[in-house]
């Protein structure tokens, strides 16, 4: 018995030793070790033996099935690490293929400077007034100063639908509206983006159809250092902390005293930052509180207005107005930022 | 109005300051400098010659050789070609080692095998504009008058080191259209005197109103017309200094009597017109035109004229086009020996809507148009007639001729000090205040405490309030000195208002869903306002009343075509896959003809077209359909929080089987949206693929959009769901289905949704399978299966009675 045991230890572990796979092994470790197994059947020859015989052949069949199964797991290991190494390299892909990504639109570039000014404002305590597109002459032009025959109200230069009726030309009339509306009520403190109308004949630089924005600020003791702290703070917002501004005189029929005002901006390829025209504010005309119902004497304000196309070409480097009204999707998508 | 530095410099000093450091002071005070011409675009060494003889030259037809003595002792030989070249004249004569523009070096040269030491040169070739050179001298080389000083450097005879600065005006400051003008301005910012003009007049023989007498019609129309009478005038060219001083502000030389109005008119600002005293008449008038009457301008153009016009006549016959054109008629010629001289202040409103109307904007009109200085109307006749005395040999005649309404008068205003500290946050003392007055050239009263009245120029007519009177201080003072403040008082909370937070967070919506925000324009053509009309059915177009083009000639009533047209740009760029919104007004008035203002709607327009993917890897592209769009503002509403229902009722311009309408579920009555797929003829007419649209009234959901979050609790018991495919008629939607499901399935049914629709072989031709996934809980506890099956039993009942639906096994 002892020679079978030994016999079959070196035939398993030789057969064992050229095992090919996991299918092989499990028919091996069946037959030598299965209910049926060659092992299995020399043990249940142990009942012939004596009694000092049976513990050293037990011994021996222990070793021999320890053996065996040591042999075993080994395999089934190894196979088990081949399987899976198999598996990954087929498994592997082509990481350069593109990815799928997000899908994501573009608020429009000139909706995203209107939206940044307008949280700058927010900021600073404004609200966002609105008017209406089609305005009348008196909101348009008379309240603000420009009477009838005002050189500057030329049937040529606007868009009218009736003689009292136009396109609005400027944001302004949305001060005059909201003065109304406020009834003689202060601190009035608001700014008004929106669409604008001139007879222009459109190029690179020019569009009969615009946006501006209109700030107005009145209270009592509103002063020109407050317009100037201002716009500042604003320019200082927008273009980046190291921006200058300067003001120089300049006219507008409903501020006096009027002022343009430029900001040091460095141009695309410029090594030195130059002065650069942005926006025209003043002090509100006292003809044009008076006419809204708020007395000179006691109030007075500050008003701005900027043109948001030239923003927006000036911060994308745009060069051309009618990019913003083409929607071409070529260029919309390049907005598609957060 | 280009001021030439040199001829400023006779009404005040600019010594110590360049002329890029005025331009920049002048700036910086409110009056934008454009540009500074230098009037020597590169000439040195060109000096004055005398041409002594001039032979043919032996070898060529067209060339002479010239003698030509420089003023230096020494007899120059020059080869010249021009035509115009002779014996005794005055010559610009560039000799060797000077320079042209260009940088054109002079040498010594062999013309034809002759010797030339030199160059005689023509006007442009001294870098002078052509277009404002006299006739005359547009040809050939420039000759001088005679009594031009030998071997003088020519860019001192032209006048030609000079810098021009282009003064860009804004319309208030009229008063600067004159080299006075500028000339107080520059005082005013260097803190320098002004030196006015001589009008030391020599008048002679008899009185001007035995030749002329003056009548005005309508003195709101001209409130002051004066007349100075002229005679025995020599007409010549004027002198080349007063030349030099017209071309420098871009006036062309004439002869001396148009080149002295107009030098006087550069100088004062005040328009003058001379007539020809024999052609004009003796009685001269001004009046409106009448109806049927003709005049024929300078020009050579026959107007027609209307009462609207105002005119001078002789002896009632037109004239003149009062402050815009003189007539053909009465012209100055070389013919003529006695002038009569207009100075007037006609209404700058009558000027300017005869000029309008006419077409015919003249240096005159443009000054008249802004309203003119009333008390230039003589000063300026004064210096003409006194340089017409000097310069044209004409004896002016005693006295004035003329009618005027009311008196000149200096406006006084006050000025309070401490308004103006409180209005500009400074802290400027009232005698810093004067001082700046003082510049300005503007009288001021005694200051008593805080107030201080100021007397203003009548040149400065536009200053009426003393808010004009800060801005005056505070532009001299300099904006800079302006200290920058926070604005004092209560703070304010900043915010949007909801409708701006509904529009904000609509965008933000749409565009983390892949839709772009197209902005269109708000004019469109009529055929645009007759489709898409949910919204404006019930309204009219509002056209312009002169649009530039019959494209964009009315206000858009809907934005879906807008949108359309900008699919159809993209289109033949090739971009075929789109999704666009915008978010916009549209305009729809309550009236056929427009009186009051039209209502203006705010809509939000979606459109999608071509694939849905980009076709990468493993997401292969497919056709956008309704689906994509109908989740899209399904999305939007989600986002604002508001439940709608659809409604397959063929809005306007949509696929009748392939569209709905939106209504609010807390307003089921009002329409707030369209949506579908285009019109199949609309999609051929716009030239489109299949082209998905909506759009939607947002101002109908601001009031209802519940934009915050609402948090419910997590749920604690299991839910239990159950499938079932029922058999139904083709045409039943499933919405209806969804409705009589959760009719009947009582409270514990959470969720329904529909996760296929099948039709095919294994169903009749004219029904359809729905399979609906049905979720079931209970808050507080588990279900138990009996409660599930009992609804499931109770579900399907109800759509068995309402829809003879056939539950699939």
């Amino acid at each position: 018995m002892r020679e079978r045991l030994e016999e079959l230890k070196v035939e398993a572990l030789e057969q064992l030793s050229s095992v090919a796979d996991a299918k092989q092994l499990d028919e091996l470790r069946v037959k030598y070790q299965g209910k049926k197994g060659k092992l299995t059947e020399i043990l249940r020859g142990m009942g012939g033996l004596s009694a000092e015989e049976r513990p050293v052949i037990g011994q021996l069949a222990n070793e021999v099935r320890d053996a065996i199964d040591a042999a075993v797991s080994a395999h089934a290991e190894r196979f088990e690490r081949e399987d899976t190494e198999r598996r990954l390299a087929s498994e592997t892909i082509d990481i350069s293929l593109p990815g799928r990504k997000l899908s994501r639109g573009a608020v429009h570039p000139l909706t995203r400077v209107i939206e940044e000014i307008e949280q700058i404002f927010i900021g600073m305590g404004y609200r966002i007034a609105e008017g209406p597109e089609v305005e009348t002459d008196y909101h348009n032009f008379e309240a603000l100063n420009l009477p009838k025959d005002h050189p500057a109200r030329d049937m040529q230069d606007s868009f009218y639908i009736t003689e009292d009726l136009l396109m609005r030309t400027q944001t302004s009339p949305v001060q005059v509206r909201t003065m109304e509306a406020m009834s003689g009520e202060v601190p009035v403190k608001i700014i008004c983006p929106g669409k604008v109308y001139r007879r222009d004949d459109d190029d690179a630089t020019h569009s009969f159809q615009f946006n501006q924005i209109e700030g107005l600020v009145i209270g009592k003791n509103i002063r020109m250092s407050d317009l100037k702290g201002t716009l500042l703070h604003f320019m200082k917002e927008l273009f980046g902390s190291d921006t200058e501004i300067r003001m120089r005189p300049s006219f507008f029929p409903f501020t006096e005293p009027s002022a343009e005002v430029d900001v040091t901006y460095k141009k695309k390829g410029a090594t030195e930052a130059g002065w650069l025209e942005v926006l025209g504010c003043g002090m509100v005309h006292p003809r044009v509180l008076e006419m809204s119902g708020y007395d000179p004497e006691q109030y007075s304000g500050f008003a701005f207005g900027i043109g948001v196309e030239r923003l927006a070409m000036l911060k994308y480097g745009v060069d051309d107005i009618r990019h913003f009204y083409n929607n071409d999707e070529r260029f919309l998508e390049q907005f598609a930022r957060q | 109005m280009k001021v030439s530095t040199q001829w400023l410099s006779e009404y005040v000093s600019i010594e110590g300051v360049t002329p890029e450091q005025l331009a920049e002071k002048i700036t910086r005070s409110g009056i934008e400098i454009d540009e500074i011409e230098q009037r020597n675009q590169g000439v040195t060494g060109v000096v004055v010659g005398y041409v002594k003889h001039k032979e043919k030259h032996p070898d060529a037809d067209k060339l002479n050789v010239c003698t030509v003595d420089v003023g230096t002792g020494e007899d120059l030989q020059i080869v010249c070609g021009a035509k115009n070249v002779d014996a005794g004249q005055k010559v610009p004569v560039a000799v060797v080692g000077a320079v042209l523009p260009g940088n054109f070096k002079i040498k010594n040269a062999k013309l034809r095998g002759v010797a030339s030491q030199g160059m005689i040169c023509s006007a442009s070739e001294l870098g002078m504009n052509d277009k404002l050179l006299p006739k005359d001298q547009q040809e050939g080389i420039l000759v001088l008058p005679e009594n031009t000083e030998l071997g003088l450097p020519i860019t001192q005879v032209l006048g030609l080191d000079d810098a021009v600065l282009e003064f860009d005006l804004t319309p208030n400051r009229s008063d600067c259209l004159s080299m006075i003008g500028a000339a107080y301005e520059t005082a005013a910012i260097l803190g320098r005197e002004v030196k006015l003009p001589s009008i030391d007049l020599i008048e002679s023989g008899s009185a001007a109103s035995e030749k002329v007498s003056v009548s005005i019609e309508d003195e709101s129309l001209c409130s002051h017309y004066a007349i100075r009478y002229i005679s025995d005038v020599k007409i010549g060219p004027s002198p080349q200094w007063m030349q030099n001083r017209l071309m420098a502000a871009g006036v062309r030389p004439t002869n001396n009597v148009v080149d002295i109005t107009n030098y006087v008119m550069l100088e004062c600002g005040q328009p003058l017109h001379a007539f020809d005293a024999d052609k004009l008449g003796s009685q001269i008038g001004v009046r409106a035109a009448r109806e049927g009457e003709v005049l024929t301008t300078l020009d050579g153009q026959e107007r027609k004229l209307d009462p609207s016009m105002l005119l001078i006549t002789g002896n009632d016959t037109p004239a003149a086009l009062a402050g815009v054109m003189g007539g053909l008629a009465t012209e100055v010629t070389d013919a003529t020996v006695n002038i009569a001289l207009e100075s007037a202040k006609f209404s700058g409103s009558s000027v300017r809507k005869t000029s309008r109307k006419l077409g015919l904007r003249s240096e005159a009109s443009l000054r008249f148009e802004k309203e003119v200085d009333p008390s230039a109307v003589i000063a300026a006749l004064d210096r003409a007639a006194l340089l017409l005395s000097r310069h044209a040999s004409g004896s002016v005649q005693h006295g004035v001729v003329e009618q005027r309404s009311g008196q000149i008068q200096e406006q006084k205003i006050t000025l309070s000090l401490s308004k103006l500290n409180r209005y500009l946050g400074t802290d400027i003392s009232m005698l810093e205040v004067k001082a700046i007055f003082a510049r300005l050239n503007f009288k001021c009263g005694d200051s008593a405490q805080d107030q201080l009245e100021i007397q203003v120029p009548t040149r400065r007519g536009d200053i009426m309030h003393d808010v004009d009177l800060i801005e005056e201080v505070a532009r001299i003072h300099g904006y800079d000195q302006i200290p920058t403040t926070v604005i004092e008082g209560p703070t304010t909370p900043g915010a949007y208002s909801k409708s701006q937070a509904v529009r904000y967070a609509v965008r933000r919506r749409l565009t983390s869903g892949g839709f772009h925000e197209a902005i269109t324009y708000s004019f469109t053509r009529p055929e645009n306002t007759q489709v898409f009309t949910a919204f404006s059915a019930d309204s009219h177009a509002v056209p312009l009343a002169m649009p530039m083009s019959e494209d964009r000639s009315v206000l858009r009533t809907t934005l879906v075509p807008l949108l359309l047209e900008s699919a159809q740009y993209n289109r033949n760029r090739k971009n075929s896959d789109l999704s666009f919104f915008e978010i916009g007004k549209v305009f729809h008035a309550s009236e056929q003809k427009v009186t009051i203002q039209p209502i203006e709607r705010m809509m939000l327009g979606l459109l999608l077209t071509g694939n849905r993917n980009d076709g990468t890897v493993g997401a292969a592209s497919r056709k956008v359909d309704f689906f994509d769009l109908k989740g899209a503002v399904e999305s939007v509403l989600e986002e604002l929080g508001l439940s709608v229902e659809f409604r397959a009722d063929a809005p306007d311009g949509f696929h009748p089987g392939r569209s709905a309408s939106l209504y609010l579920k807390q307003a089921p009555s009002q329409r707030i949206g369209v949506l579908g797929q285009l019109h199949p003829q609309l999609q051929r007419d716009y030239d489109l693929d299949d082209t998905y649209a909506a759009e939607l009234c947002l101002d109908e959901l601001y009031s209802y959009a519940a934009p915050e979050i609402e948090y419910r609790d997590l749920p604690r018991y299991p839910s239990a769901q159950r499938d079932i495919a029922v058999v139904v008629d083709l045409s039943l939607e499933a919405g209806k289905l969804i409705e009589v499901v959760r009719q009947s399935a009582g409270e514990l049914l959470q969720d329904v949704n529909v996760f296929d629709v099948y039709t095919g072989d294994r169903v009749a031709s004219d029904k359809k399978s729905v399979a609906l996934a049905l979720t079931y809980r209970h808050a507080e506890r588990t279900l138990t299966d009996e409660e599930v099956a009992t609804a499931q039993q109770q579900v399907v009942q109800a759509l068995e009675e309402n829809f003879a639906a056939e539950l699939r096994k």
